[in-house]
């Protein structure tokens, strides 16, 4: 059954069992990577461009990874700024890759909706590496992968967000792809962080931190995007860590034993303390090893269609 | 030379005419209105079933000359007002260099001489636009100017603007605002709401347009002077203008035809030509900006005609310039959406695209009486045509309305004795 979509541009729209198939897909894979030889030869002869015009380090490496261990070839194409201060268009710099016959393009891009505009310039396929403060969808299909392996379920949990929403793609796809199948989902974090009109969306928001854990069976925290002007929201990280920051005694205030997750990097101290990133509850390494599964089911649903 | 239009609808509210008669035209002047004329013409026209109105007047128009002649050029921007059906334009400032000196104004009007379109320059309100001090108005209104404004952002500051209000009223010109403050839109590149969180794109607030609408007229209680609002586009600006009006200002406003044909639901696609300044609003937005043009408070409907090429447009959303096209685009929709919808009458539109804005830029009269020059702009307001980006007169195509299927346009101006029907152009 192949996927609904040709590309993956976000989880907007994405049908139920468009995410499911990925997600299931996403289990063989993930006994792949745990096996000495972690290489399949599904992609052979397929060539995937990682187009990232925004600095990504992990997400990289994520997908050239799932790329590599489905035997695809590879291309790494990295602008440290956005193409328009390289003198060359968007189009240009695309349609001169696509040229040299590739397949597959995963693109990173500071402009929200870059991927979609992708699609209408090349006739490859495209995956949505993360645009702007649009979406991110593989990160949110390996957080909603990690959250059904850790809990057996995605429907009906109650499932939080905690932090930059204003700015953050990982939590509008995590809230997407939540809905659709089901979990409740909810947002916490400053007023300033939370965008005008979100509880359309089917969302609840909370701004008080106590309320948010006790609403909550997972925590996905976010980080603070200081690159993204985000400290100008609130007064100061202190104040930010007093009244958002995750800590042992916040948890044990609220007698909750949640499911903690962060799409990482951490800015510890901040959003989380050490002790609940490295604790029990925490899994957001398996969330790093989930992504490369999660990445190999994407490239494949999409690569592999005819 | 004689020209004589047949079995017209004549609409003209200035003189009470509204009703189906020739007109004879000699020399370029109207000689004679009457039920049936018959006399021997060299052009004879039969308009059975069109009307004929004052010209039309779009008051908020880029031409990019000087500076960015790739764009839009005095004469292609005029040729294709004219082939919107508009016999006058005026030209914002936001040119390089500034129309914000006499020498620019001259260089303006020296173009567009012997053009069938009359072009009117708005002035700079502030030296290149910079907002630091005020531009030449004097020298300006002496060249020909017909208002001012620093378009393409608002008038920096309170103390600029009284000063702006107190000195352009000793020349009874308006200030021409764009109503934005920007310290609420920085980045922002489409309306806040859903839809921006959505699409994960920076967001401009409405909030932004009616602070600086309650600025400006704050001030011009003050200070006096004429203020006109440029492109609004919010529910709160509506309802400003709306209040201040009732107060005895002298206060009027403009509305595009894309903020009240579209929501910003046609960002989706991110389709750069959806990215205006103003933002495209919501659908609450657009029914006020409706209601504003039923009740009279909205004045008039100028299109903020604004080329840009096809490079530029291609980038990405955030990154490519704000602007679309709109002179080709105009009449079409607004009786599209308009007229053929029962918002507004003929006559109103009649108001609203020739009478209102000559009488609030003090351009040339266009009335349709005995002895005037023939200032016209003729309708087909039933033809259903599909508006075709590649076939049109201004040299940039940047329209978001590419293959939309409207209701009516304008088929013919005549204006400066010369004739343009059907793309057919003569010398009367």
């Amino acid at each position: 059954m192949p996927l609904e979509s040709r590309h993956l541009l976000g989880l907007e729209g994405v049908p139920k069992k468009d995410i499911e198939l990925i997600l299931e897909t996403a289990v063989g894979f993930r006994e792949i990577i745990d096996r000495p030889i972690k290489k399949v030869p599904t992609l052979q002869g397929k060539t995937v461009v990682n187009l990232f015009f925004e600095s990504s380090t992990r997400t990289r490496i994520s997908f050239e990874l799932a790329e590599k261990r489905l035997s695809a070839d590879v291309l790494n194409f990295t602008a440290s700024t956005s193409s328009l201060t390289k003198g060359e268009t968007l189009k240009d710099t695309v349609r001169n890759i696509e040229a040299m016959k590739i397949d597959m393009v995963v693109m990173r891009h500071t402009a929200a909706g870059s991927p979609h505009y992708l699609t209408q310039l090349i006739d490859s396929y495209v995956i949505n590496a993360g645009d702007g403060s649009h979406e991110h969808p593989t990160q949110a299909l390996l957080d909603m992968y990690t959250i059904k392996e850790q809990m057996g379920k995605l429907d009906r949990l109650n499932v939080c967000i905690i932090g930059d929403i204003s700015h953050s793609r990982v939590a509008m796809s995590n809230i997407f792809g939540l809905l659709t199948v089901g979990a409740n989902v909810a947002v916490c974090g400053p007023a300033t962080m939370i965008p005008r009109d979100l509880k359309k969306l089917g969302v609840t928001v909370f701004h008080n931190l106590d309320d948010a854990i006790q609403f909550s069976d997972v925590l996905n925290i976010l980080r603070i995007q200081l690159e993204r002007g985000a400290a100008s929201n609130f007064p100061s990280l202190r104040e930010y860590s007093r009244l958002y920051g995750i800590s042992k005694e916040k948890l044990l205030r609220n007698k909750k034993d949640v499911l903690i997750m962060h799409p990482g990097p951490i800015n510890r101290g901040v959003e989380l303390a050490s002790d609940i990133a490295d604790g029990s509850s925490s899994v957001i390494l398996q969330q790093v090893t989930n992504g490369v599964a999660v990445r190999m089911a994407v490239l494949y649903l999409i690569g592999t269609r005819n | 030379m004689k020209v004589l239009l047949q079995n017209a609808q004549i609409i003209d509210p200035q003189v009470k005419l509204n009703r189906t008669a020739d007109i004879l035209l000699e020399d370029g002047i109207i000689t004679k209105i009457d039920e049936s004329i018959s006399i021997k013409a060299d052009h004879v026209l039969d308009l059975k079933d069109k009307i004929i109105s004052p010209g039309f007047a779009d008051v908020h128009v880029h031409l990019r000359e000087p500076g960015r002649e790739d764009e839009e050029t005095i004469e292609t921007g005029s040729s294709a007002a004219a082939a919107g059906g508009f016999t006058g334009i005026c030209c914002m400032p936001n040119t390089e260099p500034a129309i914000d000196s006499a020498e620019v104004v001259t260089f303006i009007k020296e173009k567009a001489k012997g053009l069938l379109v009359d072009v009117y320059p708005i002035g700079a309100v502030t030296k290149k636009r910079e907002g630091k001090e005020l531009a030449f108005l004097g020298e300006m209104a002496e060249a020909g100017v017909v208002g001012f404004s620093d378009d393409g952002v608002a008038v920096s500051t309170s103390h600029l603007l009284k000063y702006a209000f107190e000195y352009s009223s000793m020349f009874n010109l308006p200030i021409v605002e764009h109503c934005e403050d920007s310290s609420l839109t920085v980045d922002g590149v489409m309306n806040e709401g859903f839809n921006s969180t959505k699409f994960g794109l920076p967001p401009h607030p409405s909030l932004a347009e009616d602070l600086i609408a309650l600025r400006d007229i704050a001030v011009l209680d003050y200070s006096g002077g004429r203020l006109h609002i440029a492109h609004i586009s919010t529910k709160g600006a509506v309802e400003i203008l709306r209040q201040a009006k009732k107060r005895g200002l002298k206060v009027t406003g403009e509305a595009a035809p894309h903020h009240f044909t579209l929501t910003d639901d046609a960002v989706q696609t991110y389709d750069t030509n959806t990215k205006v300044n103003p933002p495209l609003r919501s659908q609450e937005d657009v029914d006020a900006i409706s209601e504003g043009l039923k009740d009279g408070t909205i004045d008039c409907i100028a299109c903020d005609h604004a080329p840009h090429s096809i490079e530029e447009k291609e980038w990405e959303y955030i990154y490519s310039p704000f602007g679309m096209i709109g002179l080709e685009t105009s009449v079409g929709l607004t009786l599209t959406k308009l007229y053929h919808t029962k918002i507004l009458s003929l006559e109103d539109i009649v108001m609203k695209m020739s009478i209102n804005p000559r009488e609030i830029f003090n351009l040339a009269k266009a009335k349709i009486e005995v002895g005037e020059n023939a200032n016209l702009t003729i309708l087909d307001a039933n033809q259903n045509w599909t508006v075709d980006r590649f076939n049109l007169k201004s040299k940039s195509i940047n329209t978001p309305f590419h293959g939309w299927e409207l209701k009516g346009r304008a088929i013919g101006v005549i204006n400066n004795k010369k004739l343009i029907i059907n793309k057919q152009e003569l010398n009367i």
